[in-house]
């Protein structure tokens, strides 16, 4: 193997490399100036993401243990965009005082994880893959207990760590049938090897349940309200775009490529999964005032409906779910960025507490409004055409009866969504949250997220790109 | 640059305008120029139609464009105006039109009121121009949400609960739609080659009846939610209610369309087996609504429940005639979707202009309004004989239409329903005399009412364009009749393969 052949990993060595640039930096910075090291951070950042933007060629490596196709590094380069948009809005909460002295920590732990997804969304056998998914857990449990001071946050990464023990746990056992079944850990051998026998159908449920948790669909998504609501905003948007989109890809690649020979069999399951994960999150978000909880459980019918868009036929179903992690990140992360904005501001986070943000804060309450309308689908957001597509694809395998069951669940979901509308607009409030000016990362990050929301529908390259892109979804032999 | 795609084009840089406007006059001038000018734009439009037509181009749609949009699905943009559409799109720019003056005063957030009406309104253009499905859905949905905001926000009594109960009824009707749409674009190729969304290429093909059978209902039942279909009407009464002026306006003369106008373009035209096959079940259905719509309204005490039935009746009868599926019947019923538009745009108009002077809606608190405020009394007994179907104006000619051809139908079903469908004609009259009778004639009841003023000018002007309107129709029919029934010619093609008639 050539050296230059390592530059297929590119993405995973700058994060690397930057992740080395800050440690070095955290030693040598003078106590006084450490917020200094937040600008400096998100622009090397905003540069690795650039660069994962210039073409990388196909290959695998280390004997097909990881490889990269064009799928993988534009997920890659998704991922980037949401961490960068999350360093942006986290600013204001990392210049509180409690967090002075680990304002790199937090830049390294979260590069960290990312590497761990990156890996992860690379992977060429069932270990990488594996390791991936562990590099990129165990750090968050710790992101998410960073307010240790709160007892919120302690907790939250307490129930995060032990629900990612067990499912990690879980997983690993149904990995361990899959491979007692077929004897190899590599994707491409096992191909061949899987039958809709008993011990490979167990061992794939097991597999299944465990990459569940990661993507919190229900019956495994206890851990997520709480979690999101203890954890500190800019994780918990992490954890529901960057998390969430990483292990739903690789479930994808998997799913049609490793899986194809048992696709009538998780195409049950997954059809039963994804109508109880989009009416379980729907019902529980209908009742919530907490803002963070509300997202959470909103997130959790939001992968119902991906779920949805990989019941289709593989090409289509490979690109739409992309598309739809490309615009749920913009989507969602415009909607935690208002609610960064909003509480760093004032240290309100509930429903309630915003009745009349629009007469205050116009701009603000707009772009929550769109965010939301993004999320319920409606045009002329790029949520409109998310979920259009999804639902496209899973017609195109005769679902239809799903597709009318998403659709009414993203009718319900509309109800939930329009009561935040009507608190910012409608509701009248004696005391509203004061008038406030963002700092200017924090605007930069909302103003990125709009057009990021805007764009996506409208310029149809982008899903025709991802439509090509995902004709190959492996190139292990 | 294509004419019909001005036609969302002007309402999208009146919106931007609107953005750079300081108060509520600026909001108010930028829009009402804006919507002027897509008012000149649309009669332009049913001239230059007009003038087509004469010379002797037959194509089916006319200013066809295309702009290819998401090419491996086949998504295009594809826009062409048939007669029907060019109508629709008349009665769109003149009730807008109308409703930009009846609110002319409304001064709290009035920027917001103006950019989400015409939002809602340049949803409601390009659902007319559009050609291809998923455009249709996008400007569909797109015409449905600003009603969220526009009845939540500035609407009265009950607003919020009613505008929730709104939107999630007509989203829910949406839901159904996509399956409808779903299932014709996987139906579009039988033969093999792309799939496609454009509504004349699956016109073209014949769809495998059993999918007809399943998907029928869907997109019949998804359109029908806005047309008021019995019982999925109950989101109108309501929504109408609490709307303010110009959005009760809008809804009910034109969104309460998009209902019927889809009906026909999508679910009968490219279904027609399915729909000869169903008729009956949506026929009875409708029946109700004509019958149970004009009932509701005798009880009703609410000047603006009242019109809310009327259109649930009458929107009844424009689905009704649709499912009679003959040439008459067809024609009666866009005929009966543009009447209906204009003259309950024109109740809606004048009960707001009624309310902002006695501050109640309630007829058993007003009478006697004749003898202080003779301009607007005198336009509501216009608008009333119009809704009852006096020859002369346009509600006796679609009526007549629908009614004649409903009657063309030998058998005794379709005798029995005409005849009850006919009969809420009667009903119609009661309550419309009974309105006039309690509310403008006799003694004034209220001493505060000596005061009033009559109509200002921008009331003046909103309602006379109005009354223009349905008396040009009610003189004139024919050239509207024709515009229609030339274009009706490739539907009934369709459903004459199945048909007898």
């Amino acid at each position: 193997m050539e050296m230059s052949q390592l530059l297929l990993m590119r993405h995973e060595l700058l994060l690397i490399l930057s992740a080395l640039i800050l440690l070095v930096v955290e030693l040598a910075a003078h106590d006084d100036h450490k917020t200094s090291i937040i600008p400096w951070a998100t622009g090397l950042f905003a540069l690795v993401t650039l660069v994962g933007f210039l073409p990388v060629p196909e290959g695998t490596l280390f004997g097909g243990a990881y490889q990269s196709t064009p799928l993988t590094s534009t997920i890659k380069n998704i991922l980037n965009m949401a961490v960068l948009i999350v360093f942006l809005q986290s600013e204001g909460w990392l210049k509180k005082e409690e967090n002075y002295d680990r304002i790199s920590e937090y830049f390294l732990v979260v590069i960290a994880t990312l590497i761990g997804m990156n890996f992860m969304v690379s992977a060429g056998d069932f270990l990488t893959l594996y390791i991936g998914l562990e590099t990129a857990t165990i750090p968050l449990a710790g992101l998410a207990a960073f307010d240790k001071y709160k007892s919120r946050s302690a907790e939250a990464g307490i129930k995060f760590i032990l629900s990612s023990a067990l499912s990690s746990g879980v997983l690993l056992f149904g990995l361990s049938l899959l491979y007692g079944a077929t004897g190899t850990i590599y994707f491409s051998d096992m191909i061949p090897l899987i039958t809709p026998s008993p011990l490979i159908i167990l061992g794939f449920i097991f597999f299944l349940a465990g990459m569940g948790f990661k993507i919190s669909m229900v019956p495994f998504h206890f851990w997520t309200a709480d979690v999101y609501e203890g954890s500190p905003v800019g994780i918990t948007s992490y954890l529901s775009v960057v998390s969430k989109g990483a292990a739903v890809f690789i479930l994808g690649i998997l799913l049609f490529t490793v899986f194809k020979t048992i696709t009538q069999q998780w195409h049950t399951l997954l059809y039963v999964l994804a109508v109880t994960t989009m009416t379980i999150g729907n019902l529980f978000a209908l009742r919530q005032d907490n803002l963070k909880r509300f997202l959470a459980f909103s997130s959790i019918a939001q992968a119902g409906f991906i779920l949805v868009g990989l019941m289709g036929p593989e090409k289509m179903g490979m690109a739409t779910m992309v598309y739809f992690i490309l615009i749920y990140v913009f989507t969602n992360l415009a909607a935690f960025g208002v609610v960064t904005a909003v509480y760093n501001a004032s240290g309100i986070e509930t429903i309630s507490g915003y009745k009349g943000l629009y007469h205050t804060n116009p701009k603000l309450s707009l772009l929550m409004m769109l965010s939301l309308f993004s999320l319920a689908g409606i045009p002329p957001v790029a949520g409109f055409f998310g979920k259009f597509f999804i639902f496209t694809s899973a017609a195109g395998n005769g679902y239809y009866i799903l597709v009318l069951l998403a659709v009414l669940n993203a009718t319900i979901s509309l109800y939930y969504y329009l009561l935040v509308v009507r608190s910012m607009l409608i509701e009248k409030n004696e005391h509203p949250v004061a008038w406030f000016k963002s700092s200017p990362m924090m605007r930069l990050s909302l103003l990125l997220c709009l057009a990021g929301m805007v764009v996506i529908g409208f310029a149809s390259g982008i899903f025709e790109r991802l439509l090509s892109m995902a004709g190959t979804l492996s190139i292990l032999s | 640059m294509n004419i019909l795609s001005l036609f969302v084009l002007v309402p999208l840089l009146t919106i931007a305008g609107n953005l750079f406007t300081r108060d509520f006059k600026g909001a108010r001038l930028v829009s009402a120029v804006g919507m002027g000018i897509q008012l000149i734009l649309a009669f332009t439009l049913i001239l230059l139609y007009l003038a087509a037509r004469k010379s002797g181009i037959t194509d089916e749609m006319l200013w066809m464009a295309d702009y290819n949009w998401f090419p491996t699905l086949n998504i295009h943009y594809t826009i062409g105006v048939d007669g029907i559409a060019v109508s629709m799109i008349g009665l769109t720019a003149i009730v807008v039109f109308a409703g930009i003056f009846a609110s002319w005063e409304l001064e709290f957030l009035s920027r917001e009121f103006y950019i989400s009406l015409i939002l809602l309104s340049s949803g409601v253009f390009g659902f007319f121009i559009s050609l291809d499905l998923f455009t249709m859905f996008l400007f569909y949905e797109l015409a449905v949400i600003p009603m969220y905001l526009l009845i939540g926000i500035w609407g009265t009594g009950p607003k919020e609960k009613s505008a929730m109960k709104l939107t999630l009824m007509l989203m829910g009707g949406s839901a159904l739609l996509m399956v409808g749409i779903f299932g014709l674009y996987y139906h579009s190729a039988p033969g093999g080659g792309p799939l496609t969304f454009n509504i004349l290429e699956i016109a073209k093909v014949h769809i495998p009846i059993e999918a007809q059978r399943f998907f029928f209902p869907f997109t019949f039942v998804g359109f029908g939610v806005l047309g008021a279909l019995f019982p999925l009407h109950t989101w109108s009464p309501d929504g109408h209610a609490s709307a303010p002026t110009a959005v009760s306006m809008l809804h009910a003369g034109v969104l309460m369309k998009l209902g019927g106008y889809g009906c026909f373009r999508v679910a009968m035209f490219l279904m027609p087996q399915a729909a000869d096959e169903m008729a009956w079940i949506f026929i009875i259905l409708t029946t109700i609504s004509v019958v149970y719509g004009a009932f509701g309204a005798i009880w009703q005490k609410d000047l603006k429940y009242i019109n809310a039935y009327s259109s649930v009746s009458h929107c009844g009868l424009v689905l009704f005639a649709l499912l009679m599926m003959n040439k008459t019947a067809m024609d009666g019923a866009i005929l009966q979707m543009i009447s209906h538009g204009l003259m309950t745009a024109l109740f809606f108009a004048l009960i707001g202009m009624i309310y902002g002077r006695t501050h109640t809606r309630l007829i058993h608190e007003m009478g006697g309004l004749m003898k202080v405020i003779p301009f607007l009394s005198v336009v509501y007994v216009i608008a009333g004989l119009a809704s009852l179907g006096l020859p002369g104006l346009s509600g006796f000619v679609a009526e007549m239409t629908v009614f004649v051809g409903a009657f063309q139908h030998q058998d005794l079903f379709h005798r029995v329903v005409t005849i009850t469908a006919a009969s809420s004609i009667v009903v119609t009259a009661v309550y419309i005399l009974r309105v006039i009778g309690i509310l403008l004639l006799g003694n004034i009841k209220n001493p505060h009412y000596e005061a009033l003023t009559d109509a200002k000018w921008h009331e003046r002007l909103s309602t006379i364009t109005l009354v223009v309107a349905i008396a040009a129709i009610g003189i004139a029919p024919l050239w509207l009749s024709d515009m229609i029934q030339h274009s009706l010619t490739p539907i009934l093609n369709k459903l004459a393969l199945v048909s007898p008639f």
